[in-house]
């Protein structure tokens, strides 16, 4: 990332001491392009919107459908696809003899070889070497209510794939996070992969793996580790590159190797940021569970679409709850287990001999359960009982009742918001003559971020156009710009909230971590008994799933405001509400364009599954795509859309964020990739 | 501190001593040793991977199949959840052998059927279950205005259908993309002012219309039998121009209702030359929409699992599984 491209602009005065002021702000311009944009809609409506009926398809499209059945054709012949089908197969009897051990039964066994007790017991042990007893204490409570809830071989089948794919991501990734720390033009080219992976809605991905991976695990096991791969890169690079320069000049000046450098020094340095990504990988593998499972992939994902296919939501958020609860187990294990040499260091914790002697007689106490599991029916499989049923129903019921009570409320906001805000900007960018978008898209990308931002809209414009997606491409981008003003007036409420009280924060952030979690299938249904299949579901989805990182980041930008400030301007007899918007929010401006950033991305990546709930566009083209073969081609053009949608927006946003007169010019760039990485989970 | 682990790890060992001496006799153990028996006596079935494709009434026709082949010939069932586009993809790959019920894929024939491409799916024949597709209002709605079931008075009513989503125009209700559908089509060709919104899934059009039925609002949509949903509102159907041998041959000009389709089943070629009791039991697997109705309603309204409600069924219906098995 290279500083601000944009000359420096010569300011009239000193160096402004807080928030800075522009000689003509950027929002005038803005507001003139709009006005100037309204104008001439205003006459050329409805002209070149180059709208086309669904089924249409272009040349272009078939020649996609096209290569897909070539692919397929040539299967038995063709080198690469012999290869991924190998490798793919190599995948699958990880998975399966794993499976064999602890989820299904190893035939002719009627259970697996390892039972639910010896399974638990092993895994209580681990976290108790590993993490120390609370952790342990957390990990067996989550397990029993795997098998308590009824979903045992669903839980565990989930932990084999995520242990699989997290296993290879480590394989491929740290080597990768080294290159990058190591090397600038290194971290350029494979930052722009992990845009990429990162922009891509997770949904479109499942078409080529599917193609060259096949279904079930293996298709399971690439498409996760694609999403999980990125976090570990991403943050293991950065801690490798953010060790001491002094320290390794030090050691450099006794002769070391660059390998006993990077295991001696940097690596080991780099040790917590290290762990820190692989948690965010770790994460991202669960929130691939739902979606895998449309190509059959074993776990947890299974039980929910199974149960939204029966409209029964209950029996959707029970499952859904499970991968939460093993979101956070692992997330304290891992965490818990990076910090337990600091907490040994301060002398605090069981001494080492202490340590020992629990952990042998609790071993000892592990291999009883084992063998117990190996011949016992009852410690080999969970004793069947009807509690994930009654939590399913009260759910029902509760939904029910609440769909009965504010349904007609809902439906008055859904058709506000809809004649408000979504109609009137549908209507000026999708039935504007493209040229007339276009040009008053560049317009407004150069204001915000000058030629930074220029370059790739221009790029992505042409995409679209290109790939013939431009109206449903502006339908689209209509939706997310609601979704994400909304997420933004959420965000600033909550975040300045949580920020400037202790209590609020303690209470609201477990409740963002579960919306963080919570596979977006399981809400969508509730969500659409509300809305009815509308362009508003797919929208109220993506705040659901977006909202949560946006109030994280603005709430830790708004502390992060110096207390001194603050003070200073509170001695001046300021009011909360000037406080607040004069002097906290202001300072935080770089949090707040960070938090629309991954708003508008967040929001972006809900659209396609918006498609499946009434709010067509891009969302419906992709899961046509996905559906009907004669299709594919037009799925996958739609896929490369959202994709440059993606990117168009966020380079819009990153740049007008590095546009400013501020110190810290290059910070927020950084700070985006980073916090993308990380936002997507448990803070 | 070796003294101290030893007598841990010694009165560890005494209490796993006890444990074990209480359970001898291992109920695993007798299980494995019947499944070894059951394979040895009834030949081996191998195990057959079905394709669930993402409708309740087609997990009936598969768990039920399933049920059958388990218990008569200890079959291995590996459900499969897929859409059926990917499903046909596997029959080359050896990952899906069976797909109990297709609703027509012209597309997929081309490609995967012997005579068209590359010969890796077969037709196996018919379901004996029929598919009937066509437009649907909810029930209230065909009571309080019954000219309504009649298409040529739709545009008297296009004001009462509409909705944020179509402005002026009536709201006509789409479905999940991979069932076969031509309602943009129909509605331009025979010039009703509506506008399609594809709800995207069954999920959403059956939150939909009984989200209607309750509250009484106006919708019409793309619906079909068999459903359970029937059991549950009795949504009734517009009448649309009749259907006519090649009405829907070029897509762009439908101005005609939906056939009803003869369900298939459809298998992989490779796992049909097998031969055995799984592929005769495929063969000749057939019941009637009722049947799948019961078991779907079992399975949706009753909550139960797809097995147990394949199970129940099979018990409740010998005379039709025995006729499967002669």
């Amino acid at each position: 990332m290279t500083a601000t491209a944009a000359p420096p602009r010569v300011e009239p005065g000193a160096q402004p001491p807080v928030a800075p002021r522009e000689a003509t702000p950027r929002a005038v311009w803005a507001a003139l392009v709009v006005v100037a944009w309204v104008v001439v809609w205003a006459v050329t409506k409805g002209t070149d919107t180059l709208a086309r009926p669904i089924r249409e398809r272009t040349d272009l499209m078939d020649r996609l459908s096209g290569f897909r059945d070539d692919v397929i054709a040539s299967r038995d012949t063709n080198p690469i696809i012999k290869f991924t089908y190998a490798l793919g197969d190599k995948f699958v009897s990880a998975v399966d003899w794993l499976q064999r051990m602890v989820s299904e039964p190893n035939f002719p066994r009627p259970v697996p070889e390892l039972g639910w007790l010896g399974v638990t017991a092993v895994a209580v042990w681990i976290a108790l070497a590993v993490a120390g007893w609370r952790i342990a204490v957390l990990v067996a409570a989550s397990f029993v209510s795997f098998g308590l809830l009824g979903f045992w071989s669903d839980a565990m089948d989930l932990l084999i794939v995520t242990f699989v794919s997290v296993a290879i991501v480590v394989v491929i990734g740290m080597p990768l996070a080294v290159w990058i720390a190591t090397s600038r033009r290194a971290d350029r080219v494979v930052t722009v992969f992990l845009d990429l992976a990162q922009t891509m809605p997770t949904f479109v991905y499942l078409l080529p793996i599917v193609l060259f991976f096949g279904i079930g695990a293996s298709g399971a096991v690439v498409c996760t580790l694609i999403y999980a791969l990125p976090p570990l890169i991403r943050i293991a690079g950065h801690g490798i590159r953010s060790v001491s320069p002094t320290t390794i000049e030090a050691t450099d000046s006794a002769g070391q190797t660059f390998l006993q450098r990077l295991f001696k020094v940097q690596l080991p340095m780099a040790r917590s940021t290290i762990v820190v990504g692989l948690n965010q990988s770790i994460m991202a593998a669960l929130s691939m569970a739902t979606l895998a499972s449309y190509v059959d992939g074993p776990g947890l994902g299974k039980p929910v679409l199974n149960a939204l296919t029966r409209v029964d939501i209950g029996g959707a958020f029970v499952p859904g709850m499970l991968i939460v609860v093993m979101a956070i187990m692992l997330d304290r294990t891992v965490t818990a287990a990076s910090q337990r040499r600091d907490v040994a260091a301060h002398g605090e914790g069981w001494s080492t001999r202490t340590r020992r002697i629990v952990l042998a007689v609790t071993g000892v106490a592990v291999l009883v359960c084992i063998y117990e599991s190996r011949q016992a029916l009852w410690a080999a499989q969970f004793p069947e009982n009807q509690s994930g049923r009654w939590v399913a129903d009260r759910v029902n019921s509760l939904t029910g009742w609440v769909v009965d009570t504010i349904g007609g409320f809902t439906e008055g906001v859904k058709n506000l918001v809809s004649s408000v805000l979504i109609d009137p900007l549908q209507s000026l960018l999708a039935e504007s003559p493209w040229w007339l978008a276009a040009v008053a898209i560049l317009a407004l990308a150069w204001v915000f971020g000058r030629s930074r931002a220029i370059v790739p809209t221009v790029v992505c414009l042409v995409g679209i156009r290109l790939l013939d997606f431009w109206h449903d491409a502006m339908v689209t981008l209509t939706m997310t710009l609601v979704g994400t003003a909304l997420v933004m007036v959420l965000a600033v409420v909550f975040g300045v909230w949580m920020a400037r009280s202790r209590r609020v924060d303690l209470l609201i952030r477990p409740l963002l971590d579960a919306g963080q979690t919570i596979p977006p299938f399981v809400y969508l249904i509730p969500v659409l008994a509300l809305f009815g299949p509308t362009r508003f579901t797919a929208i109220v989805a993506g705040i659901v799933y977006a909202a949560p990182a946006a109030i994280k980041l603005l709430a830790d930008g708004v502390k992060n405001v110096s207390p001194t400030t603050v003070e200073a301007s509170r001695s001046t007899g300021a009011t909360t509400w000037q406080e607040i918007t004069k002097v906290q929010l202001p300072m935080a401006r770089g949090a707040i364009v960070l938090a629309a950033n991954q708003g508008l991305l967040y929001v972006l990546a809900m659209v396609v599954i918006g498609g499946l709930v009434g709010a067509g566009a891009l969302g419906y083209d992709v899961v046509l795509g996905f559906s009907r073969s004669e299709e594919w081609g037009r799925g996958a053009a739609a896929g490369v859309t959202i994709v440059l949608l993606g990117v168009m927006i966020d380079r819009i946003t990153r740049a007008a964020a590095d546009y400013q007169p501020q110190t810290a010019a290059t910070r927020p760039g950084r700070l985006a990739a980073r916090n993308r990485a990380g936002a997507a989970t448990v803070g | 501190m070796n003294r101290k682990r030893g007598a841990g790890l010694l009165g560890a060992a005494a209490v796993a001593a006890m444990v074990l001496a209480g359970c001898g006799d291992s109920s695993i153990d007798k299980e494995t040793k019947a499944n070894e028996d059951q394979q040895a006596s009834s030949g081996d079935c191998g195990e057959v991977n079905m394709a669930v494709n993402p409708w309740v009434g087609y997990e009936a026709d598969a768990y039920v199949y399933g049920a059958v082949a388990e218990q008569e010939f200890g079959c291995k069932m590996n459900y499969k959840e897929l859409k059926e586009d990917v499903s046909w993809q596997g029959f080359g790959t050896g990952e899906v052998d069976t797909v109990i019920e297709d609703w027509g894929h012209p597309d997929l024939e081309k490609k995967f059927f012997a005579d068209q491409g590359d010969g890796s799916a077969s037709n196996v024949g018919s379901l004996g279950a029929e598919g009937i597709i066509g437009w649907y209002v909810p029930p209230w709605l065909a009571k309080e205005h019954p000219d309504i079931l009649d298409y040529n008075n739709l545009n008297k009513y296009a004001k009462d259908f509409a909705t944020s989503e179509t402005g002026s125009k009536g709201q006509f209700l789409g479905a999940d993309p991979s069932y076969v559908q031509f309602d943009e089509a129909i509605i331009s060709n025979l010039g009703l002012d509506f506008q399609v919104v594809f709800s995207g899934s069954e999920a959403a059009s059956i939150t939909a219309f009984q989200k209607a039925e309750k509250d009484h609002t106006f919708l019409i949509g793309y619906f079909y039998e068999p459903q359970w949903l029937f059991a549950d509102i009795d949504l009734q159907r517009v009448a649309l121009p009749p259907y006519t041998d090649g009405c829907q041959d070029d897509p762009a000009k439908v101005a005609c209702d939906y056939p009803t389709t003869d369900l298939q089943k459809v298998a992989a070629t490779k796992w049909l030359d097998e031969g055995g009791p799984a592929q005769d039991l495929f063969k000749k697997f057939s019941w009637t929409n009722d049947d799948q109705n019961v078991v779907a309603k079992y399975i949706s309204e009753d909550k139960m699992s797809p097995e147990d409600a394949a199970a129940k069924w099979v018990a409740d219906n010998q005379d039709k599984v025995d006729a499967w098995l002669s």
